[in-house]
């Protein structure tokens, strides 16, 4: 088509010209004791990564990264096999995707708004969201806790699973787009539709679709059209009103609000109908 | 099984030299014989048979013949015996035709086309039982171009070297997870490999923990759409990282592990509870794109901190060129590709039989893209997917491929016999199943020795050829098309090969 | 662009490219014009959404002292003189040629294989034969005949008042090359990250793509695009870039300029609502929505896409059906934004007022003087 061929050179859009570690630092990197203050702004993804764990090799156990304009796997690349310490990160506003895919224990907080894959694939830790968080939030995730202030976009806990005393969790105080807890195998989603009218439903079509495991906590109304063919709804008994209360009672801690007043509306429990959707669908 | 299905074998007894020892009947799963004492003799459901030759090998006194039935309905050419059982089978139960293993339909196996050069006078051959010959090959990429600095007229590498992987020899088994295969199959597997000094692939059931301090070095790990048993902890033992987009046998389309597979060792190695249906989404869900796949290379990068390289395996389909210059422009180190005639623990019949192209032709358009784009260095090709013979290996390593994979035939070195039934999850051979009593039919320090042997016998079958071609570095093969020739071949196919025909 | 190509059979058609991408769009809706470093910014900090192979910007509100006339942007690959000679006799005989000149470059940037880029600004010389065109079919036929029949000559725009830039490289690099920043200002700036997975190879290739002041960026691929495809050759659009986004061009061209369908019902032949929400909605509704699936089904794009559609008064931010790519709209005071990551928006304007991601398939219509893209906050969440 182009007439030239020309052979095309390969362009690393992540790693060309990313700028020396140790120089970085002591531009970007500003400590005191165990604290560490980062100025993200204008970092590529690598570089910042590479601020992050060299701040921590150096022994800062909390950092505050400030700028943040849409720089990716914030919290990924902290893993250590020898080293328990756990990080506190503060993100100053506005991460990009894979926020703690795959975090390994560390704390995140993100005074603003968080974008899709957070907390992909997530196995321990902490993350909580001052703002709302795009799609796949909690994808795979299979421990630690996140929480949401506001509200998650498509696909949220898809694929969520547990496994014994590992269970995670995902708390949104506002409402989901469609698709929330598609797959779902375990853990554990509350819902809260705190900024839904009264009486305003929850918009999110195809809920639950191939449940398995795990279960939906939803405060606000619902038609069962909108939840997938594998769900079963019930209302929440004593144990699950006392899982409730813990973590609207967490919630509250992180956002402010009275637990008691969430605490006190209409929820309902989606749980799977079955733990093999498909036990039935085949011929061998 | 289904009413109104003739039973797809004959099991015939020789009585005159039975011993009613009832090996046969403790011997198969699916219930075939059945012994009555008080009779004296054997019962034999014969259409619960699969075929898998188990009884009959095991039986001390030769008594006993497996044969296929063939097709007592009226023959046609169109209405096939598998096409009507499958209609009986799904007018039965309204339910997907599942199958297991590799593509069986006749489709044109290129590699069966295809021919090896060797030297005749105008350059020697090489004895390869004497003179060196080196097989060693790398994994991952490669840069462009080295810096080198001169220090006191010595020269030194200045360039940082992206992480490669070094294998004996360009080959490795492929994917199996445990869960799909038996724990003492997948160890055997992790054994041989050690011992072979290439790798083994876990598939996406995750690697036990107590198998990490010895063969996680040999290890390359999968992070699938299921993402079962995957934690930094995971992804950092092993050597080569793989995200799984596609399978050769079931190009788009997910897993399924049925619950009464998970037992309590498959669980805690998959992180889900027992019993549970293992479901692996027919997409990952973080990419449903391109640039998506990139957020999740570099992912698995920051959580390995960049020291192992990543692998993207697809099934080959239809525009699997394109796609493969996406996924090295996307940051991949390695792509692997699965032809069509690659196996499976469990598939719907009819994306098995009928979904992907085959991977000769698959590798050639990639290895060719890849080059035309002057990108074939970024990464390693790894074939995979209906690979029978070092004879198949060394064609596809001359049609640009770096290492292939290995499933079906180390599969095979165990004892599979095709069965095609490894989604029942009753395999007599021990290797495709859950059931203890099965399983411990194999035996792990027997079974990784076959696998060894199976591969010193590839490796010792490869030097032949490749002395025969004069060369003795396979490096000198890789790529190198001018050591094939094609036989009975339309020019399309020669031209997508790239291979000429023969005496041309 | 819009040529027919006869192939001898179906398998000599070129497979298509596959891409995906970032996009970014910006309106002010007081059609006051600003500069381009918004967008320039925001594309630039979603780098690693583009592979370097494609990137371009659509302005609105480019060339007001022209308004009136017809502005062609025209590029000529190996910067072929004669290309340029002929296509230059072809404009002096159908149009009038108010003014023409290069297209200014940065001879400092250095980009793969640029061509030489001219601008013309035209006004129509029809001759009797052609007076019943509408000017529109009039201009659109004239560029088609240029791309198809002029080796090395492709038609970049063709819209009034508007223009497209684009090239090989990334979008930053080509707004460099362009000295966009410096040079212009527009109250619509639409910009396009490509990650293609073919070799373009050539300007022509990259986004956006655009028929009179018709253009289109997009993100993903689509799943229809064989079906979409013979549908728009059935109705005299024939694609020769082999990309999905030639395919939502057409389409968009199609269903609102020349059969005048509004974005809204567009969107849902573009996005049908499952059959399963039709069968919840009431009988006015249902038999509208069933009609429109029953015509238009081979316009359904089907699999992941993204676009943002601009022309005059109007920028369109639209995902399928099941929001397989990410769209975040952003709002403050009359600047509406459409972008793949919140985060790109936040980048140059960190104060947003409002941000909102809206549901698959349903549409964000930026207009001119209206609030119309609230409605779309209003239906997300």
């Amino acid at each position: 088509m182009n007439g030239f061929n020309v052979k095309f050179g390969y362009r690393d859009i992540f790693l060309e010209d990313v700028q020396p570690v140790h120089i970085l630092y002591e531009t970007r990197v500003k400590t005191a004791g165990c604290r560490a203050v980062i100025d993200a702004r204008g970092l590529k993804h690598k570089e910042l990564t590479d601020l992050l764990r060299e701040a921590v090799r150096r022994g800062s156990s909390e950092l505050v990264i400030n700028h943040v304009f849409g720089q990716r796997y914030i919290g990924t690349r902290l893993y250590s096999p020898f080293k328990d310490e756990k990080i506190c990160i503060e993100v100053n506003q506005f991460p990009g995707n894979d926020l703690g895919a795959f975090l390994n224990g560390h704390r995140i907080t993100v005074q603003g708004n968080a974008q899709d894959g957070v907390g992909n694939t997530m196995d321990d830790g902490l993350i909580v969201v001052h703002g709302r968080a795009g799609d796949v939030t909690a994808m795979s995730m299979r421990g630690g806790q996140i929480f949401i202030r506001d509200n998650v976009g498509y696909r949220a806990a898809i694929h969520m699973k547990e496994y014994k005393d590992k269970v995670p969790v995902l708390t949104v105080g506002g409402t989901s787009q469609d698709f929330l807890g598609e797959y779902m195998a375990g853990g554990i989603v509350m819902l809260l539709g705190l900024n839904l009218q009264e009486d305003e439903p929850h918009r999110a079509r195809y809920i639950g679709v191939g449940m398995h495991g795990g279960v939906i906590y939803l405060r606000g109304r619902l038609a069962e059209h909108q939840v997938g063919r594998e769900v079963e709804i019930c209302p929440p008994d004593e144990r699950d009103r006392e899982i409730i209360g813990r973590y609207v009672r967490e919630y509250c801690r992180y956002f402010g609000g009275s637990p008691q007043e969430i605490i006190n509306g209409r929820f309902q429990k989606l749980i799977p109908a079955s733990l093999r959707p498909y036990g039935q669908i085949y011929a061998s | 099984m289904y009413p109104y299905i003739l039973s797809e074998f004959i099991v015939e007894r020789r009585e005159d030299r039975c011993i009613r020892c009832r090996v046969c009947e403790r011997q198969c799963a699916n219930g075939v014989h059945l012994f009555d004492s008080e009779l004296n003799r054997f019962f034999t459901t014969e259409k619960d048979c699969v075929g898998c030759q188990r009884c009959v090998m095991l039986c001390p006194a030769d008594a006993l013949y497996v044969r296929p039935r063939l097709a007592d309905y009226r023959p046609n050419g169109s209405w096939t015996r598998d096409q009507m059982q499958n209609l009986k089978k799904q007018a039965a139960t309204g339910g997907v035709v599942l199958t297991g293993s590799g593509n069986d339909k006749p489709y044109r196996v290129y590699w069966n086309h295809l021919t090896l050069n060797a030297s005749q006078v105008t350059n020697p051959s090489i004895d390869p039982l004497r003179e060196p010959m080196e097989l060693q090959t790398f994994l991952g990429r490669k840069p462009d171009s080295l810096k080198i600095e001169f220090n006191g007229g010595k020269a030194r590498l200045a360039s940082e070297f992206p992480p490669n992987v070094p294998l004996r020899m360009p080959l490795l088994f492929s994917a199996m997870s445990l869960g799909a295969i038996s724990y003492p199959a997948f160890k055997s597997l992790a054994m041989a490999a050690k011992e072979a000094g290439v790798l083994f692939n876990t598939g996406e059931g995750g690697l036990p923990v107590e198998m990490r301090g010895e063969y996680a070095d040999h290890a390359i790990v999968q992070c699938a759409s299921g993402r079962f048993g995957v934690d930094e902890d995971y992804l950092n033992c092993a050597r080569i990282v793989e995200i799984k987009i596609g399978q050769g046998a079931k190009p788009g389309i997910g897993g399924h592990l049925p619950g009464e597979k998970v037992s309590d060792y498959i669980a805690q190695t998959r992180m889900i509870p027992r019993g549970t249906d293992a479901l692996s989404p027919a997409p990952q869900h973080d990419i449903y794109s391109i640039e998506d796949l990139s957020m999740l290379i570099y992912a698995l990068k920051e959580a390995t901190d960049y020291s192992k390289p990543v692998s993207v395996k697809i099934a080959a389909v239809n525009n699997v060129a394109a796609i493969a210059s996406g996924i090295v422009r996307a940051g991949a180190d390695i792509v692997a590709i699965d032809g069509f005639r690659g196996g499976t623990g469990a598939a719907p019949l009819v994306t098995r039989d009928n979904v992907g192209i085959p991977i000769e032709l698959a590798l050639s358009a990639v290895d060719k893209r890849l080059r035309d784009e002057g990108i074939r260095n970024r990464c390693s090709v790894i074939a995979a997917g209906g690979i029978r013979s070092s004879a198949d290996a060394i064609k596809a390593i001359a049609l640009g491929d770096d290492a292939v994979y290995l499933a079906t035939a180390p599969l095979v070195a165990m004892g599979c016999t095709l069965c095609h039934k490894c989604h029942t999850g009753k395999c007599n051979w021990g290797i495709c199943t859950q059931d203890p009593f099965l399983t411990k039919r194999l035996n792990p320090e027997l079974t990784s020795r076959r696998l060894s042997n199976l591969l010193r016998s590839w490796e010792h079958e490869i030097q032949e050829i490749l002395g025969g071609m004069g060369v003795n570095a396979i490096e000198s093969l890789r790529g190198n098309r001018e050591h094939l020739r094609g036989l009975g071949l339309e020019e399309w196919e020669l031209n997508v090969l790239g291979v000429k025909g023969a005496g041309e | 662009m819009l040529v027919r190509q006869n192939y001898e059979s179906e398998r000599y058609v070129p497979d298509k490219e596959m891409d995906a991408c970032g996009i970014f769009g910006v309106m002010n809706t007081e059609g006051v014009r600003f500069g381009g470093r918004m967008a320039i910014d925001a594309i630039k900090n979603m780098k690693v959404r583009g592979s370097g192979l494609g990137g371009g910007f659509a302005i609105y509100g480019l060339y007001p002292e022209y308004r009136d006339y017809y502005a062609l942007h025209i590029i000529y690959q190996n910067s072929n003189l004669t290309a340029k000679e002929e296509v230059e006799a072809f404009l002096k005989k159908y149009f009038y040629m108010v003014f023409d000149e290069e297209i200014p470059t940065n001879p400092d940037i250095r980009l793969f294989a640029s061509p030489l880029a001219w601008r013309y600004f035209v006004a129509l010389q029809k001759s009797r034969a052609e007076e019943d065109l509408s000017d529109e079919e009039y201009v659109i036929s004239k560029v088609m005949y240029l791309n198809s029949h002029i080796e090395d000559a492709y038609v970049l725009s063709s819209g009034k008042d508007m223009g497209v830039f684009k090239g090989v490289g990334f979008p930053e690099e080509i707004a460099d090359y362009f000295m966009l920043d410096q040079l212009y200002q527009g109250y619509i700036w639409t910009v396009h990250s490509r990650f293609p997975t073919n070799t373009p190879g050539w300007w022509g290739g990259a986004h956006p793509l655009s028929i009179l002041d018709w253009t289109v960026v997009h993100n993903g691929e689509l799943s229809s695009y064989g079906a979409n495809r013979r549908f728009l050759e059935m109705h005299n659009y024939y694609c020769t870039l082999y990309t999905d986004s030639e395919v939502l061009a057409y389409a968009v061209d199609l269903l609102m300029r020349r059969q005048g369908l509004p974005i809204e019902v567009a969107a849902k032949i573009f996005a049908p609502p499952m059959w399963d929400a039709v069968g919840r909605m009431d009988d006015g509704d249902k038999e509208l929505y069933t009609a429109l699936r029953m015509v238009y089904a081979p316009l359904l794009m089907n699999g992941p896409f993204t676009v943002i559609v601009a022309h005059h008064n109007e920028m369109i931010g639209l995902t399928d059906r099941i929001r397989l790519r990410p769209l975040t709209a952003g709002a403050k005071g009359e600047l509406v934004f459409l972008s793949s990551e919140e985060a790109a928006i936040r980048a140059v304007c960190p104060d947003l007022e409002r941000v909102w991601t809206p549901n698959g398939g349903e549409p964000v219509v930026v207009r001119l003087h209206t609030r119309e893209h609230l409605q779309s906050l209003n239906k997300s969440i």
